[in-house]
């Protein structure tokens, strides 16, 4: 939508404008510290990006995206461990005596870390996507089944004291790819590169949103019936969305790692999962900066409040999120499209619209046409 | 020139026991605006369902040699069998042009999906002609009238490249000016179609049907030109009740 009356000079201004900002004022502004947290914002932002391209655009509610980024971040934090331990060494944390195993021994070689911090999420969520697709498995249902998934994700890592560090997670990591992580300069240099992944993240949904794709998923999720009488299978359209959406979460995982220092199912369960939601309720799921712009408030100012009062910060959260949900539904970003929409209203133009509620995409997607046959023949397969 | 038909036979669909289509026969050529009348839960709206994949069924519905009972809806739409919806279901957040642009596009390349629309595409250029939704081309379908959107509706049947097209009431709730254009419309489709409408109003049935199939209670009660329909006896008795003489033209729920 904003990008059809932007022309390329706006949106390659915004660009610039962003990499001014990232790139230039903040290294240059703040220090060490804030810096390193703004990192850590960076990678929270990128795991928003997806869910505003799933949720924003597709309407799936994805509720449990603290696994994909659990998944990169343990396969990398799995990858520092081995390369501080030295070749056929093993992390220090697991009892001696036990071996190490193989699935810690695929991750020891950077190329195969690399690749599975992308190829392991992408494959999970290609496989539960189709099957909760093909299912027919929507709204709600896919929601709490998606949240489902993060807790038991995380009660699974908890479970697992010797081989993945249970609740306490991995921590300790000296090097990122050669780099030592106590120098400054290279903390820095993971900065930027959390920089450049997520401005490269939002040109990917620029991207998608704009092509045929994003137009067609648009559909899917205003009409899935309705698309599916047009000869295109929605699963395959939707999967698509929640593929990338889990791979932008695994690459944050990824790069949290070794910026904030530790990964534990304290990071990946239901309430980081929800944590990662409510930047991009707030921001606007449906627009293109809605979702970055909005997960990077809300972890400033919960690490701002929760210096103070580490307790309060959580029910705020809360009631953030349902006072968005109640009364900006397309977040702070479909404000101005509310506004004008209510400018508009006297002169009828919107008509069938008013005394809806500000106008915007549905909270989910759609539950079908009135007699959708939610029946059987969906579970055949 | 090929003459493309529709064919169902012994097509039967219940729920849970009870029958909502109970042996229906039913053959449409192309070129012959077929009209589906019947009373309220005549089973007219389940006999598309049927024939599209919404609904499970028996019996065996053929389109150019194609069997299309237990196929997936996708996979009857790209046989080339389209439908509209009895509430027009049009996707309101996307303009007429995005909307058609996607009804023209289920055979595309997986990899050209990911570029945006360069040039419109000339089925779309040619449909937004054919329904007079060119000076539209980028409202959102939300902002379109009643009308409007049952015309977009089958605009995008068109691109979509059906040859068999059924239509749940269509002129539901049009003005006098809209049925007349919508009428027009149908005829002109018609030419390359295989058209099936589903309605109720007798004065638009009289004025655009080649030929009417009535069905009460899941069967098919007579068929014929709309004066031989209009004619049978059993056809005005559940119209208008035992006794009664000469349909007559209002609108018949
Ligand atoms: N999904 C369904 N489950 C149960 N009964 C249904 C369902 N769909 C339709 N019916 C019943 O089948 C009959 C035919 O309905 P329908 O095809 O909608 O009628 P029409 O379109 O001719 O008005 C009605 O009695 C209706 O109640
Ligand atoms: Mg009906």
């Amino acid at each position: 939508m904003s990008g059809r009356f932007g022309s390329r000079a706006v949106v390659l201004g915004g660009y610039l404008l962003a990499a001014v900002v990232l790139f230039g004022a903040a290294p240059a502004l703040l220090s060490d510290f804030r810096l390193r947290l703004l990192a850590q914002f960076l990678c929270v932002a990128m795991v928003a990006v997806g869910i505003g391209l799933a949720w924003g655009s597709g309407g799936m509610l994805t509720l449990g995206q603290g696994v994909f980024f659990g998944l990169g971040a343990y396969i990398m934090a799995m990858h520092l461990q081995l390369s501080d331990a030295g070749p056929g060494g093993r992390p220090a944390f697991m009892v001696t005596g036990s071996g190490l195993p193989w699935w810690w021994e695929l991750f020891r070689n950077p190329v195969t870390a690399v690749l599975g911090i992308v190829g392991v999420p992408a494959l999970l969520a290609l496989l539960l996507g189709l099957g909760v697709f093909r299912r027919r498995v929507k709204g709600a249902y896919f929601a709490i089944l998606s949240q489902a998934s993060a807790a038991a994700f995380a009660l699974l890592l908890i479970s697992q004291q010797n081989t993945i560090g249970g609740s306490n997670g991995l921590s300790n990591f000296r090097q990122f790819f050669g780099f030592a992580l106590s120098d400054p300069v290279n903390r820095r240099m993971l900065y930027f590169i959390a920089a450049g992944v997520l401005i490269a993240m939002v040109a990917v949904v620029h991207q998608l949103r704009r092509s045929r794709y994003g137009e067609l998923l648009t559909a899917v999720r205003d009409g899935e019936e309705r698309v599916r009488f047009l000869g295109y299978d929605p699963a395959l359209i939707k999967v698509f969305a929640y593929v990338v959406a889990a791979v932008f979460a695994a690459i944050g995982g990824a790069l949290f790692v070794p910026i904030v220092g530790i990964i534990s199912p304290n990071n990946v369960g239901v309430v980081p999962s929800i944590g990662f939601l409510i930047g991009v309720a707030v921001g606007g799921r449906a627009t293109l900066l809605g979702p970055v712009l909005g997960s990077l408030a809300v972890s400033y100012a919960g690490s701002t409040l929760s210096e103070n009062f580490e307790s309060v910060w959580i029910y705020l959260q809360g009631l953030l999120f349902v006072l968005v949900v109640a009364f900006l539904p397309g977040g702070i970003g479909s404000l101005g499209g509310v506004l004008r929409g209510r400018r508009r209203r006297p002169g009828g133009v919107v008509g069938e619209g008013i005394g809806h509620g500000p106008p915007g995409p549905p909270l989910v997607d759609d539950a079908g046409p009135e007699r959708a046959p939610a029946d059987a023949r969906g579970g055949g397969a | 020139m090929r003459q493309d038909y529709l064919e169902i036979r012994g097509l039967r669909v219940s729920f849970d026991g009870f029958v909502a289509v109970d042996g229906v026969d039913l053959t449409v050529l192309q070129g012959d605006l077929r009209f589906l009348i019947g009373p309220n839960g005549a089973g007219k709206t389940t006999l598309v369902d049927a024939v599209t994949g919404l609904a499970a069924a028996s019996g065996s519905a053929k389109f150019d040699g194609t069997e299309l009972l237990g196929q997936k809806e996708h996979q009857i739409a790209r046989a080339g069998v389209g439908r509209t919806f009895q509430t027009a279901s049009v996707f309101e957040q996307l303009t007429v042009l995005q909307n058609l642009d996607i009804a023209a596009g289920s055979q595309r390349r997986r990899r050209s999906l990911l570029r945006a629309r360069a040039t419109v595409p000339d089925s779309v250029q040619l449909a937004m002609e054919t329904t007079g939704l060119t000076t539209l081309r980028d409202r959102p379908a939300a902002e379109l009238s009643h009308g409007q959107k049952q015309w977009l509706e089958i605009g995008m049947l068109l691109v979509q490249n059906a040859t068999v097209l059924f239509l749940d009431e269509p002129v539901a709730g049009m003005s006098a000016e809209e049925r007349e254009q919508t009428g027009e419309l149908l005829r002109r489709v018609r030419r390359d179609h295989v058209v099936v409408v589903v309605e109720h109003d007798m004065e638009f049935l009289r004025a655009y049907a080649d030929s009417v199939t009535v069905l009460a209670a899941g069967k098919v009660l007579a068929e014929g030109t709309y004066a031989q329909v209009q004619a049978d006896p059993r056809v005005q008795e559940i119209y208008l009740g035992p006794g009664s003489r000469g349909p007559g033209h209002q609108a018949v729920h």
